[in-house]
């Protein structure tokens, strides 16, 4: 017996070893209940700007309300200058690319297109003043807009197609008096209507998360944790976290769900893992546009079409445009379950320039990910499909000019002429147009981040790890349980199972039959 | 005729938990590679791993057991009365022929059975137990954290532990039947129930 004596106390060690390390490890404290306390806490104005004697003047020009917010909050205003709010571009590296200054500047999109000849409509959106073309002077920090951020007496807006001017009929001395921390509105003004409408662009950022619930949107809901943006989309010297791969490319100053929540907030082992490669919005925003109908595809060959010689719109019974002689042809969708990629925070971009081929679909904005490559996760995201102009010649997307004040600029949607109206954004942007243009399919991916949805309500297990219709079905660079299976495996399994039923059940039968004939 | 302890309480035990683990794992297995809805996925993945863990301490066990009991001298493979034994199942067996082998408490397992639980303790169960470690302790490509077990994707491990599965189905189902092969139907599994079967002659010598 003694010479089994030192296997058994090993065999006893290594059964301890199995059970100690498969015991579930001490879940981490759900910090919830902490966030909940601390955002419920509402920010207060620390300053009443009204009583301050510099703002007891009338104020006619928005410039003078700058000057004026400069005199205190000196330096700030070169924060912001160094911001992309301000600039439209951002410094990027870019895989294959080298460094480039990418943003609005500069980019095509599968949208309106391009800002560029187009300044006077699309520059409402800037947080400057009178950006209505190249000529604009970015070093002058008079035209710094603060108000478009800070306004708190929610009169402040800008005019259309003023070139971000603020819309004539605002009471600047009102504004200037009422200024302090940006809201949903602040940023919602322009962030919920991108690409000409409302929720156009996102799909998850849409007017009706100025005032929802947490069912729409568990963060920004007033009866969940009635958050602003910028509770999460903390700044640092006017440095906004968080970006959008529209534009982006680097895996930088992301505004992400760990920090608030941690990278394992679940209880659950196996869930907590899954954060190995699945992006936390893969399974707790299980659709986006919850509300309002968001643009899934835009086609641009159709525009131009005239009834009584006249531009018209066609729209369905939401009001949702589906046909506008100006734009083309638009799909929405609502309650939309998003496409599924991998994701590393990286991005490429198809460059104003750029000579590609016309046969597949051109990614605007391809994003970079693997299962082999360890910083990817799962992620989800809407694509914007969109069908617009190309020279066939040069193999480059366009850049129309869409916009004009009258007819006879060049603008596409005063003279629906297509050749004009190209050549004058292209010259304008400085490359060659063959003088001949055709449509080619685009992609646009945009990654989805709001909208998340209460805990009751996450994606659940076999809506993945399922055989039939798996919302992950067109990763296939890895091996999922319950989705993937080995057909030769699963055919010769099945095949041996049978044949064994069958011969259990054929020598059963001869035993059966040979003991009753004896 | 005398009855005679054959299976030992400890054998007993074993036997049957293991018997309910394979099953319970190939329950909630197949559940999780999609071929079945019983427990929900999340369910069964849980439950998988609780079975899986009890099966590997139940291994453990019967490690312990067989080598300090010298039971593990029952699978050595032996080609006396092989050809016998499988004539036995083909025409024999449909005779009324006796049994070519005779069961005492030595040598509890006939030639077949021996080459068959052999390939089950030296060949599947260490498949499945490896491929379901490393399915369990697998480490995805990440960033973070060391790259102990840097396999290249889980598509191999859990083919494996797939096809291994689909062997563990077929040899229940033959064992059940061959269960009823014994000098009566149900001999064999009052045996298995109770550790005592009746056996003719005590041949110490056999083997």
């Amino acid at each position: 017996m003694k010479r089994y004596l030192i296997p058994s106390i090993a065999l006893v060690i290594i059964a301890l070893y199995f059970i100690a390390t498969v015991t579930k490890q001490e879940a981490p404290p759900d910090n919830t209940a902490q966030l909940k306390e601390k955002y419920s806490k509402r920010s207060k104005a620390s300053v009443d700007h009204s009583k301050f004697s510099q703002l007891q003047r009338t104020f006619t020009r928005p410039q003078d309300v700058t000057a004026a917010c400069i005199d205190c909050h000196n330096g700030r205003h070169t924060e912001v200058m160094n911001s992309s709010h301000w600039n439209w571009e951002r410094e990027e590296y870019i895989e294959g690319r080298g460094v480039r200054y990418v943003g609005k500047k500069n980019i095509l999109n599968n949208f309106c297109i391009g800002i560029n000849t187009n300044e006077q409509s699309c520059n409402k959106c800037h947080i400057g003043y009178g950006w209505g073309d190249k000529g604009f002077d970015f070093t002058d920090a008079k035209n710094v807009d603060c108000l478009a951020c800070h306004d708190n007496s929610d009169t402040y807006m800008k005019k259309s197609s003023g070139a971000g001017m603020p819309d004539p009929t605002v009471n600047l001395t009102v504004v200037a008096q009422k200024v302090g921390r940006p809201t949903k509105s602040n940023c919602g003004t322009c962030h919920f209507f991108g690409g000409g409408g409302n929720n156009v662009k996102h799909g998850d950022l849409e007017k009706s998360l100025f005032d929802t619930h947490r069912g729409v949107d568990v963060h920004m809901g007033t009866d969940g944790g009635n958050l602003e943006c910028v509770d999460c989309h903390t700044a640092e010297k006017h440095q906004m976290l968080g970006k959008v791969y529209s534009l982006s490319s680097m895996n930088r100053n992301r505004s992400t769900c760990e920090q608030c929540h941690t990278a394992t907030p679940h209880a659950d082992d196996v869930i907590n893992e899954h954060g190995v490669k699945v992006a936390c919005q893969t399974c707790h925003i299980p659709e986006y546009a919850k509300v309002n109908a968001t643009k899934m595809a835009w086609d641009w060959s159709t525009a131009g079409r005239m009834k009584d010689g006249k531009p018209y719109e066609e729209k369905d019974s939401l009001g949702n445009i589906l046909y506008a002689s100006i734009k083309g042809t638009f799909t929405w969708g609502t309650n939309v379950r998003p496409e599924y990629v991998w994701f590393n925070g990286t991005a490429s971009h198809y460059l104003t320039g750029d000579v590609t081929d016309s046969s597949g679909p051109i990614a605007m904005n391809a994003l970079h990910g693997s299962y082999d490559d360890p910083d990817a996760k799962i992620i989800p995201v809407k694509v914007h499909r969109a069908v617009q102009p190309y020279d066939p010649v040069n193999r480059y997307l366009v850049q129309p000019k869409t916009f004009a004040m009258k007819e006879g600029e060049g603008g596409y949607w005063k003279d629906f002429d297509w050749n004009s109206s190209i050549q004058h954004g292209m010259d304008y942007v400085g490359l060659p147009y063959s003088g001949t243009y055709s449509f080619v399919r685009t992609e646009m991916y945009w990654p989805v981040n709001h909208m998340v949805s209460p805990k009751t309500n996450t994606v659940g297990c076999t809506e993945c790890h399922t055989r039939e219709n798996s919302r992950v079905a067109n990763l296939k660079d890895f091996y999922m349980p319950g989705r993937d299976h080995s057909a030769p495996v699963e055919f010769i399994g099945t095949a041996t199972i049978l044949l064994t039923l069958l011969g259990v059940g054929v020598h059963a039968s001869v035993r059966i039959i040979s003991r009753k004939r004896q | 005729m005398k009855k005679q302890l054959v299976y030992s309480r400890f054998n007993r035990f074993w036997h049957w938990m293991q018997s309910l683990l394979i099953m319970f794992l190939g329950l909630t297995g197949f559940e999780i590679h999609g071929s079945l809805t019983f427990f929900g996925f999340r369910q069964a993945v849980a439950y998988h791993n609780t079975a899986a863990v009890m099966f590997l301490v139940l291994i453990v066990l019967a490690i312990f057991w067989h080598f300090t009991t010298g039971e593990w001298k029952q699978y050595l493979p032996t080609r006396e009365h092989l050809l016998a034994q499988a004539r036995y199942y083909l025409t024999g067996i449909f005779q009324n022929a006796p049994h070519p082998t005779r069961k005492t408490a030595l040598s509890k397992l006939n030639p077949l059975q021996r080459l068959v639980y052999l390939a089950l303790k030296i060949l599947v169960i260490p498949v499945m137990v490896v491929s379901g470690l490393l399915y369990m302790y697998y480490r995805y490509p990440q960033s973070s954290g060391i790259q102990s077990l840097n396999i290249n994707g889980l598509e191999t491990v859990a083919i494996l532990h797939t096809a291994g599965a689909f062997f563990l189905v077929t040899f229940v189902i033959a064992h059940l039947y061959l269960i009823t092969t014994g000098s009566t139907p149900t001999s064999n599994l009052k045996a298995m129930i109770t550790g005592y079967e009746e056996i003719e002659h005590e041949e110490p010598q056999r083997n």
